[in-house]
């Protein structure tokens, strides 16, 4: 429900939602807590907490060292959902979607993640290395248990693979602009606009648009076709860019990583 | 060629999503799903094509020149003063290892595929040297992807790749070995999806990899089922073979599931010892889980973090293993047992003087299995091992350690 109305708010406002993306963890607890918490202030429509993983095969260099700063600072998938729990504590509007990698999630236990999950108000799940030919797996017991799985739509996803990959998704779609991993290049607008058509004919869910986004004009130019644009390693290379030499939160860690939040929120504003 | 029916033969794994038993499947991001389901398609396409049969098996004889022999270790065997031992020579095979097999076969359904640029990781370098082979006899560009520590410690076959026309890029991500390697070539893959085709070089990855990977790698079984019975005039009571991510093993087992009288072992590289956590052994130490597009076992923390493996073989040095062999150690077909790097390095010796062959390290590993149990056995009983690889490319790593011991 969480994530219909912040969509819906949105549209109702004439303009996209922003999604922003950090590793839970990164680089250690309490500062990506205050991050994390500090998010919705800045105009950040939604969330997307990414669960760290060893091996992020989907990722570029930055989520990639995001992921290890945070398995270095000792934190546990437990950790993540406690992360959850206070955010939604603090914030009972604002959708937070759980982003990573299967095999912590298999090794915890699905049922015992679901539950905790659902428990500590998580809305949705964006499972990597999940396709719907895996969706016994996880998308189908998370939908049991209340819990939205969006799905990735690529470039690679032709028209007759499309229902496939929507059959079981929920919340809303997650288009990957680019064929390629996080944070390395841009898609044209022209090819956005192209896709979010593609998708508007095929799904009634809002159409989001993420990887290569990595500034306030780029949202901008994103929103003027997409209902959701979601930045990721931009906010995680200026959060890396304030970190000591060894890899230590600064003083000026939250604040830099929060400030360019509220700049990317600038861009929500379609261009007309 | 078996009197099994096909409900209880071991033969038929995978099932069409690709498990064997709860292992394999398909865990991969969307954008590479369309892609394996590709070449998928163009693989079982390729199976009743006779023209892609006679292709194959033109290279495989004039290229790599299989057959490759079976020879009967005749010193090996009075210094064990057991059962008789055997060895199927694929160090012989064009490029000095079994992974040739498979990439020849790849390489040419890539070529059906209309697909001219060939993505491939490595971590000894035999995977990387036989694909940078393939793509100069095929004229198609190669980008291999192999940790920086294993670019050290692997340096001639880093030049072989060069020198045979190969984009070596050294992976420094992670741990900088195998598995680094392979999450580099996948992001690689995401990266250029439309134009590339992977050639993942072991038994593992998502459907049908692993599958296909092993029939490839199965000429080598079928040839030496045929080899030992014309030798021996019946079947070995025991075959053996090392295992990184499986794909000779899979190669020399597969062809012999059916035969209930032939004792399979699978020996895992125990690197300085299971109990001190410095260790390849997936299936050993390991637990099930998913990683690389298939669940199998994996070295990995309480947290499903990946742990890194070790040996003193490159090419073992991998924290999971094939999806298959993780479902016939749950089936007890294959028995998985493990050998040290001092026990590797022993028999790496020994197999050097006693039979003027120098073995690599990790058939080395199978060796070493073998030296702890044929001797127990009867010299009427006969055990086959894979010799999947030459030593030449471990000769910089080897020696040092065995000046150092005296024994040279």
């Amino acid at each position: 429900m969480r994530i219909a109305a912040a969509f819906e708010k949105a549209k109702a406002e004439g303009r996209a939602a922003l999604g922003i993306f950090i590793t839970a963890g990164d680089p250690d607890l309490d500062t990506s807590r205050q991050i994390l918490m500090g998010l919705p202030e800045q105009g950040v429509d939604f969330v997307e907490l990414g669960m760290p993983f060893s091996d992020p095969m989907a990722d570029g260099p930055s989520i990639q060292a995001a992921s290890l700063r945070a398995l270095k600072a000792g934190v546990k998938l437990a950790d993540v959902l406690a992360l959850a729990t206070e955010f939604r504590a603090a914030h009972p509007d604002v959708p937070l979607i759980l982003m990573g990698y299967y095999n912590p999630i298999y090794i915890y236990g699905v049922d015992r993640f679901l539950n905790e999950a659902k428990a500590a108000g998580v809305d949705g799940l964006i499972m990597v290395d999940l396709p719907p030919e895996e969706d016994q797996e996880l998308c189908l017991p998370a939908r049991d248990a209340g819990l939205d799985f969006i799905r990735l739509i690529t470039p690679t996803t032709d028209d007759n693979r499309m229902p496939v990959v929507l059959a079981n998704s929920s919340g809303f779609v997650y288009y990957v602009s680019i064929t390629g991993i996080t944070g390395t290049r841009s898609a044209s607008a022209d090819s956005i606009k192209a896709a979010m058509e593609r998708i508007r004919n095929a799904s009634d869910l809002p159409a989001v648009v993420g990887f290569g986004i990595k500034t306030a004009d780029q949202v901008r130019e994103a929103a003027t076709h997409a209902d959701g644009v979601v930045v990721g390693s931009a906010v995680v290379d200026e959060l890396a860019n304030s970190l000591d030499e060894k890899g230590a939160a600064t003083s000026a860690t939250v604040s830099k990583t929060l400030a360019l939040a509220k700049e990317l929120a600038s861009g929500r504003q379609r261009d007309v | 060629m078996n009197d099994q029916t096909a409900m209880n033969s071991y033969r038929n794994q995978p099932d069409e999503d690709g498990r064997f038993g709860i292992h394999g499947g398909r865990f991969v991001a969307e954008t590479l799903m369309p892609l394996i389901l590709n070449v998928e398609k163009a693989w079982k396409d390729s199976l009743t094509d006779q023209d892609f049969i006679d292709e194959l098996n033109y290279y495989r004889k004039h290229y790599i020149g299989r057959p490759s022999a079976m020879y009967f270790a005749e010193r090996l065997t009075a210094h064990f003063g057991g059962a008789k031992l055997y060895m199927k020579r694929d160090e012989l095979n064009h490029t000095g290892a079994h992974k040739i097999n498979n990439v020849l076969g790849q390489a040419l359904l890539a070529k059906r595929m209309g697909k001219t640029k060939i993505i491939a990781e490595t971590g000894a370098g035999q995977h990387g040297v036989a694909s940078a082979t393939a793509c100069a006899l095929f004229d198609m560009e190669c980008e291999v992807f192999m940790g920086a520590e294993d670019v050290e410690r692997q340096k001639p076959n880093v030049d072989r790749m060069r020198l045979l026309g190969a984009k070596v890029h050294p992976v420094t991500s992670g741990t900088g070995t195998l598995k680094d390697a392979m999450n580099e070539a996948l992001r690689y893959w995401v990266s250029n999806a439309e134009t590339h085709f992977y050639i993942i070089g072991t038994a593992a990855g998502p459907h049908p990899y692993p599958a296909m990977v092993r029939d490839f790698q199965s000429i080598i079984g079928i040839e030496a089922r045929e080899q030992i019975i014309e030798a021996e005039g019946k079947l070995p009571d025991a075959i053996v073979a090392c295992i990184g991510g499986g794909s000779n093993a899979l190669g020399l087992f597969h062809p012999f599931l059916d035969d209930e009288s032939v004792d399979i072992y699978g020996v895992e590289a125990a690197g300085k010892g299971i109990e001190t956590g410095d260790h390849a052994a997936s299936l050993t130490g390991g637990v099930p889980g998913v990683l690389h597009g298939n669940r199998t076992y994996l070295l990995q923390d309480a947290d499903g973090q990946i742990k890194d493996a070790y040996s003193i073989s490159a090419g073992l040095d991998y924290p999971g293993i094939g999806p298959e062999h993780a479902w016939l150690h749950e089936t007890g077909r294959v028995n998985y047992v493990s050998a040290t790097d001092e026990d590797a390095l022993e028999y790496f010796r020994l197999c050097s003087r006693l039979e003027g062959i120098i073995p690599a390290l990790e058939p080395s590993h199978a060796l070493a299995f073998i030296g702890s149990m044929i001797g127990d056995m009867d010299k009427d009983q006969v055990v086959l091992m894979n010799m999947c690889g030459r030593g030449d490319k471990d000769l910089g790593a080897v020696l040092p350690m065995l000046e150092e011991r005296g024994q040279l």
